[in-house]
């Protein structure tokens, strides 16, 4: 069993990591307008009636940009310059900034692609209005993004793709593990004994914890040396912080499948059970597709997926370097969780039927 | 001198949806006695054994056990019963050595208790070839018997047997009794259930149960006087035909 437990996981990580395709929508837009002027207020009024960009923020400063953008509250930052419209009607050529938020790299590459289509759609507007001003055949006008991508510079997908692929294989192998356990011995005959014995039902979960959390952990160690070998994944963060938000992570994970394994008779059911809300939490986890494409009241059920937490603050600590601090909410939501569900595993451990 | 129960029942009743396994069932054990349960298949007897042990709440009625309440002390009847289920129920997947250290540390014994227990249980059962090999691999009968002595491990004051020599061949079964009658010498209550009418004849009291209800109840020899028959078969015959 324990060869099945680390080798099925590594062949998981190589082959998931090389595969999948994003769409991109609901980009969370930011600018900085230095210009103030007709032209800088028409470039960010096209930016708002695309369908792509919403949430639009004005920042006053680089430096607030720069916060918002490391919180993940921007994705696209939009930099315009000083005399945008002086330059550009004398020079008949600009530059603009574009910081793009490449944590996911794929999503930043076409976020990339929308901006640039903008702004030389912009940029033919332009020429049209100054043709009508001016009244003379004049050259184009042209405006050059300069796009820096943060967090994941060379877009390299991979990097982006196998921390949550580690994530996916330390839930599934933990959650099916505990799933399948007590229900197992229900099935042979040995919780009977043990429910004969005055052993305490927090005991009892506790022991059952306990080797699946050794496991977990054994995975994550595994899933990480396998990402730097073979990926060469980056891992920016502290690794300690990595390990104790994962303590606690598989903890909710392990109440989940204890929690099933209570509720059913037999193995088949627990394993149903299971696949079904691995199923869900995985689509729903933004692994593959980004959360803020989905529906806002799916967006809403997502708050309850323990693997969207997982995935966000792998992806935050090894590719940007978050701090404690910056993960602080997502570690006190899976506490949180983590004491709902382990509860919830011994009210539901029945001793007296 | 007359001797406390350790178990009284008094119209303990158990019903699953419209069907009731256990009707109405009243009776005493004796500390030290070897108490058997009988009945045939689908009788009710682990039914009302498994309420007596506090794994299942009775329907109604009234039962202590150990000198508690199986509605509102089931825990603490735990601590004072050992039990052997009829299916074999110890980790096939542990050693013997193991499974004991295993069930002792449940039971709250301190290390040393359970090396000392454990090596004269080994002794006592002759496993030490085997002490060190997963109890999956041991002969049924074997299995029986290692099931029985970690039932009492802890020195529990009743041991409750279901179906305890299922199975087994007549030699093991025979050693199984013994094994039983040295529990209750030493002031084990023993209540056992069974359906060979022979090992009934082992016991100082039996009921019979027939149909989830409890029909006779007596020492084997004043129920053959009750049914003017030779042996236990026969009474147990004579009631299960009505």
């Amino acid at each position: 069993m324990l060869p099945i437990i680390f080798v099925l996981p590594i062949l998981q990580l190589v082959i998931l990591s090389n595969a999948a395709t994003f769409e991109v929508k609901n980009i969370k837009f930011g600018y900085i307008d230095n210009d103030h002027t007709s032209t800088s207020r028409a470039l960010v009024e096209k930016f708002n009636a695309s369908t792509y960009f919403n949430v639009l923020t004005d920042f006053p400063s680089e430096a607030l940009a720069s916060a918002s953008m490391l919180k993940g509250e921007v994705d696209v930052l939009l930099q315009i310059p000083h005399y945008f419209e002086r330059d550009l009607q004398k020079e008949k050529q600009n530059k603009l900034g574009v910081t793009i938020n490449a944590i996911d790299g794929a999503a930043a590459g076409v976020e990339n692609v929308y901006v640039k289509q903008i702004v030389q759609r912009f940029n033919q507007n332009i020429k049209v209005n100054l043709l009508q001003v001016s009244d003379k055949q004049i050259q184009p006008i042209t405006i050059e993004t300069i796009p820096l991508f943060w967090y994941n510079k060379t877009l390299n997908y991979k990097t982006f793709m196998v921390p949550g692929i580690l994530v996916l294989l330390v839930t599934m192998i933990t959650l099916f593990l505990s799933g399948m356990n007590i229900v197992r011995e229900k099935e042979i005959g040995t919780l009977e004994q043990i429910n004969v014995t005055p052993i305490k039902k927090s005991q009892f979960i506790i022991g059952k914890l306990f080797p699946f959390w050794v496991i977990g952990m054994g995975l994550l160690t595994v899933g990480l040396i396998l990402a730097k070998v073979i990926f060469n994944v980056p891992m920016l963060g502290s690794l300690p912080l990595m390990y104790l938000y994962t303590s606690i992570y598989i903890l909710v994970i392990l109440g989940i499948g204890l929690f099933i394994s209570n509720f059913t008779d037999t193995q088949q059911q627990a394993m149903f059970i299971a696949w079904f809300f691995t199923v869900i939490f995985i689509l729903m986890s933004g692994l593959f597709t980004p959360i803020e494409s989905m529906p806002k009241w799916a967006q809403t059920l997502t708050e309850f997926n323990p693997i969207r937490y997982f995935v966000e603050v792998m992806r935050m600590v090894m590719l940007k370097g978050s701090g404690f601090n910056d993960i602080l909410p997502q570690l006190l939501k899976t506490a949180l969780y983590a004491f709902i569900m382990n509860g919830l595993a011994v009210w539901s451990y029945k001793k007296t039927n | 001198m007359k001797k406390e129960n350790v178990i009284e029942a008094q119209n303990l009743t158990k019903m699953f949806g419209d069907f009731t396994a256990v009707n109405a069932i009243s009776f005493e054990v004796k500390k030290g006695e070897i108490f058997g349960f009988l009945g045939a298949n689908g009788a009710g007897k682990t039914t009302a054994m498994k309420m007596l042990i506090g794994i299942s709440k009775p329907t109604s009625g009234k039962a202590n056990v150990a000198g508690f309440d199986v509605f509102t002390n089931a825990e603490d009847i735990k601590k004072n019963i050992g039990y052997m289920s009829q299916k074999f129920a110890l980790y096939d997947d542990l050693t013997v050595k193991e499974n004991i250290t295993f069930f002792g540390g449940i039971y709250g014994l301190s290390r040393k208790q359970i090396k000392e227990k454990s090596n004269n249980l080994i002794e006592a059962l002759g496993l030490e070839e085997v002490a060190n090999k997963l109890v999956g691999a041991l002969p049924l009968g074997w299995k029986q018997k290692l099931s029985f002595s970690v039932a009492l491990l802890h020195d529990p004051k009743i041991v409750f047997l279901d179906e305890p020599t299922g199975g087994v061949d007549s030699i093991t079964r025979r050693q199984f009794w013994e094994m039983i009658y040295k529990a209750a010498n030493q002031g084990t209550t023993v209540f056992v259930t069974t359906h060979y009418m022979d090992e009934a004849e082992y016991c100082d009291r039996v009921s019979i149960m027939v149909n989830g209800k409890i029909e006779a109840l007596d020492t084997p020899k004043k129920l053959k006087q009750q049914f003017k028959v030779a042996n236990m078969n026969d009474v147990f015959l004579k009631l299960a035909r009505g």
